[in-house]
């Protein structure tokens, strides 16, 4: 099981220890860092690092983190991490540090001698109250505390996940169905793949215990699903609705793949052109951006990232639309353009300079593309109804849904 | 010092030493330490809790971040009776950190943990047993053995848990004591609550892996709860599980081929949940074939399959990871979906150039798998855009994923030659060296047919510097020189010149050169082999002269050369077998999926093999578990049993505040063990109903069988007198309805709680067809209750109607009382607003409460209007378009005649029929009870048993249903 914790910042950082069972010295993190090391991109760290007496297992996350345990692990590990980032949230090296001791707390209250004690967020924010600025100020005056002196009601019944004696003076229920769209466009701009991960994010403020239906107007959609433990397996197999006690507050209810068999439309195109010459070590790039399948609505928040090749220096550029940033360190060009204008495409120009003397790069680079639609859940998928069983009160309502992109690619 | 200016002199302060992470020790920050630790130490004596609490925290600050803290135990550890329980939390923490360093210490904080284990406040009781746990202490081992033995057998199932959890602590601590904590896990395995079982079988997995005979008794209980126990639990159990049924079950793919058929069958039998079936099938195979599933693998392979929904990876995996090893090959496909393993998922493992290496590499071994004959041109392609990549090590491995395709796809082999050969003029010298190597793999197989390639790589030496791409070159010249007679020589000239300038591999490769060709064409080489192994002869490395001196006395004939000599030609020509390019990625799969040694490819420490299957299988009646003998008890003593469980709980829910929603499961009536909560909760009670009964008791389940199979029997005999009696509609009643007043004829009497669920209350209902008066928009239900306690029930009532918007239920008059043995009968109104959707509710009595549904069959939505020909006509010619449904369909064996089909359809559906001047054709009318719409339905016969089957109806769902049961009704 988990024997230790170690956050390491991706400066190298160690900030934050922890030990369920016997105290292992830090110094077993150098494996980590010649590993880091011989990597290059943090990405590329092997997930699992062999030490004599120890497995280093380690994620990376928020482009931040590093966790990083050791001694005898299993693959469950990994998810044990993955959920403790759940709950900070989106969190820096900075609020950690700030909040070191209560860090500390959580950690030891979701593990004892490293195997999962509590992990439901509920649960832990009601054993360990999250800090707010109002809270921290009561305490001072009042002397009282953030620690929880009773157990969790949630931890003793069958549905851990909600704890009881919530009370809300207006009750509400928000869905966010939030789907990517993973794609891989080939030159010609048709899609060599693409495939839609979904999931629907939860904002649920209700007295009581709420026993919730959500059904859809086009379950069939569907065949890939995973849920939260509170939803009803069996009602889902034979009715297809979603039955569920929600838990209080924000969760990812459930979270779907709808494969490339469907056909998933494409909201964009790209027209590029980049090339390099063999002489004169430079190179030339021409982009624009146009709607595709956008079902009407308008494409927010598009940006296109380049990875270019080591050799290229500079860019020397002009956007119609937007700005462009290329970061010669990472090799990084990001044009940000905003919302897109059917009537006038950005389109962004100009020349690359390259390292003069190296070869021309053998590979145009692929472009990433990020994207927003707001209000289309471009799988066509919509929620019929919410009905709240249980309780008497009429709750506020509503549905959101947002496209965006996932791993969108479109290779040159 | 003020408590924040403190706190925020730490922040500070960390914030002036970035060396920290790297040298904990390094002097200035000690020395700042030591400054520091004095005012904590004041403040950790002085009598404010605020001021100690401030300690604490910087005091866990430093522990977190890796600084020593030790020297401030005594300080420390006096506060552990501190009433402020933020405090004691964080003295807690320090002293699980140090209690190990500062042993003699830590044991005077042992007596408040006593004292803590006997607190009323279960929290502070299991924190209690987490910390005394914790503390790494031997001199205390004897204090956590009793403190586990107490706290195994608490109330509370929290701190049983805790319990749970700290028998590996203790293990770990001092192993002698292994004997007595097995006895504590045997105790706990048996616990029935949820909360309590992956952390005891996690205890156990950890202490005791090899004592199966643990799990005997509590298998079938672990198979059941296990959708209910948290996430992390079920990973636990899952793949104990695993092993388990390795040692106990028998191989279900032993007898693959003739398996095949059988177990597909059985596994649609499962779906379906028709245990009879099941029973028939199982007993049919049994005749046939040697191998039948133990029951008991059924249901672990069926209770695992809904978790493939859950959101936790681990879950899936180990659900994955347990089909994989435990199902028979005909199940293993359902993984597929969840885990995308299979041919139509092979887009989802396309490559983006932002992925991580690692991740790259295992999509192109899945992709390399998965490719045939149909798809290996689409992969070929995108192995295409692969090879263009940046990432050189990836596009190494392409080539090597092409080279395998070549290799297993005949076809495509001379498409990948030719790719590959085409890649020979790439201008990355890795991407050519690749090609080189795989190609040198490829030509092996079918060298006469490429001369032209061989010829092509011949010219590439000169340009191509990467000593194993140009080893290979040199091995492929020298292997096929005869196909190259003119080339050959000439390469082995330029080798010669560059000789001393080679890696080793080259250089060796050289010198076999030179010695196939002397062999072959010695006139033109025979100078230059002498002169190559004369280098040879003087070069640095002691490989290389070996080699050379190996060779020379081989293929020089001299007057000392032994016999060998004459077989040179044949030993360095010979025929060498093609090799087989394989996957990185086996020989794996000796471990168990999923787990770390088989991510890493190597045994793991604490890696627990798992067993083959079983030759023959081990006695199933191991796990049976104690059957209570006769009905009525078994359901009388089950509630005994519940109601002083209830009652040993009562006082710790009392002591957590409000826990009014929890309980609720609790109530819903299933008295079973523990999967009272997940039938209730999946909103199929009746379903895992059956489940439980099957595995608690085969007897009463065969019993209830037998009844079953009476009724139905019942009614095919009442069914066949009606016919004989025409539309005279007497009074038939199936055994439960004696005492009851008869429905009609047709009416089917469903069941809403069965006796054992109701402890003895049974309760069925019809729709008795007849208009409800108080309501005329209500279906009316009738409900008889039958009593078989020994006890009167008292105030039988509806509570708590759960239904769709629109949907109105009008409860009957309570019931008073109920005399055992009697039965009544009493009539409700449920509007269910024209659709088919269940109307949910609770049946109380003065003592229990039980969830119930009634769904109506769309049949029952409706009540007969009379109509004349020509109004039907009307009628129908209003409803034409969408609203119409045609259908063919053909009669079955016993709708003979017109009465049978109009007996078959008002059983269906409440119509009443409409006079007609064909007899080729009968006519029924009808509204929807709630909203008044019309519903005709007009069944049409044709010679040969055909007819045609039509219904109108503005509600098209209706219509639909309708034509469906009405379908079945007539082809049966």
């Amino acid at each position: 099981m988990i024997h230790s914790l170690f956050l390491i910042s991706n400066a190298g950082d160690l900030f934050l220890e922890k030990h369920w069972k016997s105290v292992i010295s830090r110094s077993v993190c150098d494996y980590f860092f010649e590993a880091r090391e011989k990597a290059v991109e943090p990405d590329n760290v092997p997930p699992v690092i062999r030490t004599p007496h120890h497995y280093l297992i380690n994620i990376y996350q928020f482009k931040k983190l590093m966790f990083l345990f050791s001694k005898l692990g299993v693959c469950f590990i990994v998810d044990v991490l993955y959920r403790m980032c759940d709950y900070f949230g989106e969190c820096s090296e900075t609020t950690i540090k700030d909040n070191v001791v209560i860090v500390y707390e959580l950690l030891e209250e979701m593990l004892d001698n490293g195997f999962p004690l509590a992990t439901e967020s509920n649960i832990l924010k009601e054993l360990i109250r999250p800090p707010t600025i109002l809270r921290s100020m009561v305490n001072t005056i009042t002397g009282s505390s953030n620690v929880g002196e009773t157990l969790p009601t949630g931890q003793l019944s069958t549905i851990p996940w909600r704890r009881a004696g919530v009370k809300y003076t207006s009750n509400e229920a928000y869905f966010d169905v939030v789907e990517e769209i993973d794609a891989i466009l080939d030159k010609s701009g048709t899609a060599v793949f693409a495939e839609i991960q979904g999931v629907i994010d939860a904002c649920v403020k209700l007295s009581g215990m709420p026993d919730l239906t959500l059904s859809f107007m086009n379950p069939r959609l569907l065949d890939d699903v995973s849920f939260h433990p509170c939803v009803r397996y069996k009602r889902w197999e034979s009715e297809r609705v979603i039955s569920f006690i929600p838990p209080d507050g924000n969760f990812q209810l459930m979270s779907y793949h709808i494969s490339a068999q469907n056909l998933v439309a494409i909201p964009v195109y790209v027209k590029q052109n980049i090339s390099f010459f063999e002489t004169g070590s430079s190179g030339r790039l021409d982009i624009t951006v146009g709607p595709k399948q956008t079902m009407g609505k308008t494409l927010e928040c598009l940006v296109v990232t380049v990875h270019m090749p080591k050799v290229v220096l500079s860019a020397n550029l002009s956007a119609t639309q937007g700005t462009y940033n290329y970061d010669p360190v990472t090799k990084i060009l990001v044009w940000d353009i905003g919302k897109l204008n059917p009537q006038k495409l950005p389109n962004l120009k100009g020349s690359l300079s390259l390292q003069s003397g190296a070869p021309k790069p053998e590979e145009n680079p692929s472009l990433n593309i990020d994207l927003k639609i707001q209000q289309l859940a471009i799988s066509g998928l919509k929620v019929n109804r919410l009905d709240v069983y249980g309780e008497k009160y009429k709750p506020f309502k509503g549905v959101k849904y947002v496209t965006k992109a996932g791993k969108f690619q479109v290779r040159t | 010092m003020s408590a924040s200016s403190a706190f925020s002199d730490e922040k500070g302060g960390s914030a002036s030493e970035p060396e920290y992470g790297h040298d904990p020790a390094s002097g200035g920050i000690f020395s700042s330490d030591y400054k520091r630790h004095d005012d904590l130490k004041e403040m950790l004596d002085s009598n404010k809790d605020s001021l100690k609490l401030e300690a604490m925290k910087r005091i866990v600050a430093m522990i977190a971040r890796g600084k020593n803290a030790s020297d401030l135990f005594p300080a420390v550890v006096k506060n552990v009776a501190c009433k402020n329980i933020e405090v004691k939390k964080l003295v807690y923490v320090y002293l699980v950190r140090y209690a190990e360093e500062q042993q003699d210490l830590a044991l005077l904080s042992i007596s408040t943990f006593q004292r803590g284990l006997k607190d009323p406040n279960q929290l502070i009781r299991a924190s209690a047993l987490r910390v005394l746990s914790s503390i790494r202490v031997t001199i205390i081992v004897p204090i956590m053995m009793l403190a586990i033995k107490e706290a195994a057998s608490d109330m509370s199932p929290y701190v049983r848990k805790t319990a749970a959890h700290a028998i590996p602590k203790l293990h770990s601590l001092d192993p002698e004591q292994k004997d007595q904590l097995i006895e504590v896990i045997e105790k706990l395995l048996a616990d029935k609550t949820t909360l309590v079982a992956g952390s005891v079988v996690m205890a156990f997995e950890e202490v005791c892996p090899d004592r199966i005979d643990l799990i005997h008794k509590n298998y079938r209980k672990l198979c059941n709860l296990l959708i209910d126990v948290e996430e992390w639990g079920q990973v636990v159990i899952i793949n104990m599980l695993t092993r388990y049924a390795r040692t106990q079950f028998l191989n279900p793919n032993v007898n693959e081929s003739l398996l095949e058929e059988s177990s597909e069958k059985a596994f649609y039998a499962s779906d379906d949940e028709e245990d009879e079936d099941k029973k028939a099938e199982v007993t049919t195979l049994e005749k046939r074939k040697p191998y039948v599933m133990d029951p008991d693998h059924r249901l672990l392979l069926r209770n695992t399959k809904p978790l493939l929904q859950s959101r936790n990876a681990a879950v899936v995996m180990a659900v994955a990871q347990l089909y994989f090893h435990l199902a028979p090959k005909a199940e293993v496909g359902i993984i597929a979906k969840a885990l995308g393993m299979f041919e139509p998922y092979l887009k989802s493992f396309y490559i983006r150039s932002t992925d991580p290496t690692q991740i790259k590499i295992l999509k192109l071994e899945v992709l390399t798998n998965l490719a045939n004959e149909a798809n290996i041109s689409t992969i070929l392609r995108e192995f295409q855009t692969y090879i263009k990549s940046m990432d050189k090590d990836f596009v190494a491995a392409s080539i090597q994923a092409i080279g395998r395709c070549a290799t297993n796809i005949g076809e495509v082999r001379d498409t990948c030659l030719n790719g590959l050969v085409q890649l020979l003029s790439n201008r990355d010298e890795l991407v050519v060296a690749e090609s080189v190597v795989v190609i040198k793999k490829l030509l092996q197989m079918q060298p006469e047919q490429h001369s032209d390639i061989i010829k092509h790589m011949a010219k590439l030496i000169d340009n191509i510097q990467v000593p194993m791409a140009r080893a290979s070159i040199l091995w492929l010249i020298g292997e096929y020189c005869e196909h190259v007679p003119k080339i050959a020589p000439d390469v082995l000239r330029k080798m010669a010149k560059s000789f001393t300038n080679e890696e080793d591999i080259v250089k060796l490769q050289i010198i076999n050169l030179a010695a196939k060709l002397y062999l072959t064409n010695s006139k033109q080489t025979k100078l230059l082999t002498q002169y190559v192994l004369n280098l040879a002869k003087y070069d640095q490395n002691y490989d290389i002269r070996d080699r050379a001196r190996f060779i020379r006395q081989l293929i020089v004939p001299t007057d000392k050369s032994g016999a060998l000599n004459k077989y040179a030609k044949k030993l360095f020509l010979a025929l060498k077998p093609a090799p087989v390019l394989e996957s990185p990625f086996k020989d794996r799969d000796h471990f168990q999926l999923g787990s770390l040694s088989h991510l890493l490819n190597a045994k793991a420490a604490g890696y627990q093999e798992l067993p083959d299957w079983p030759e023959s299988a081990p006695d199933p009646s191991v796990r049976n578990v104690e059957v209570k003998d006769s009905i009525p008890d078994w359901s009388k003593c089950s509630s005994r049993k519940d109601r002083k469980e209830k009652k040993v709980e009562k006082p710790f829910y009392s002591d957590s505040e409000g826990e009014s929603g929890p309980t609720e499961s609790a109530d819903s009536g299933n008295c079973g063990e523990s999967s009272a909560s997940g039938s209730d909760e999946s909103g199929s009670g009746s379903e895992s109903e059956e489940s439980r009964e099957e595995t608690e008791s085969e007897e009463e389940e065969e019993d209830e069988e037998e009844e079953k199979k009476k009724r139905k029997k019942l009614d095919k005999t009442k069914a066949k007198k009606q016919a004989e009696e025409s539309a005279e509609r007497c009074a038939i009643h199936t055994i439960h309805q004696i005492r009851t007043i008869a429905p009609s004829g047709s009416i089917k009497m469903y069941e809403l709680l069965h006796r054992i669920t109701g402890e003895g209350l049974a309760v069925e209902y019809c729709f008795s067809r007849q208009p409800f008066s108080p309501d005329p928009n209500m279906v009316a239900v009738q409900i008889q209750f039958t009593n078989n306690t020994n006890s009167e029930t008292k105030n039988l009532h509806i509570e708590d109607p759960r239904l769709q918007s629109g949907m109105r239920i009008r409860e009957f008059a309570e019931i008073g009382l109920q005399p055992t043995g009697e039965s009544v009968t009493v009539v409700m109104g449920i509007d269910f607003c024209d659709s088919t959707q269940a109307a949910n509710f609770q049946l109380c009595t003065h003592t229990r409460k039980f969830f119930v549904s009634i769904q109506p069959p769309v049949g029952e939505l409706m009540t007969p209007t009379f109509l004349t020909e020509n109004n039907f006509k009307k009628e129908q010619g209003k409803l034409m378009g969408m609203n119409e449904i045609l259908e063919k369909l053909t009669l079955g064996e016993k709708c003979v005649n017109e009465h049978v089909i109009v007996e078959r359809v008002t059983a269906t559906a409440n119509l009443s029929r409409v006079p007609c001047g064909s007899d080729k054709e009968c006519r029924f009318a009808g509204k929807t009870v709630s909203s008044g719409c019309l519903v005709l339905v007009t069944v049409t016969t044709k010679e040969g048993g055909g007819a045609q089957l039509t219904v109108n109806c503005e509600k098209m769902v209706i219509g639909t249903m309708l034509v469906k049961d009405i379908l079945q009704a007539l082809s049966q």
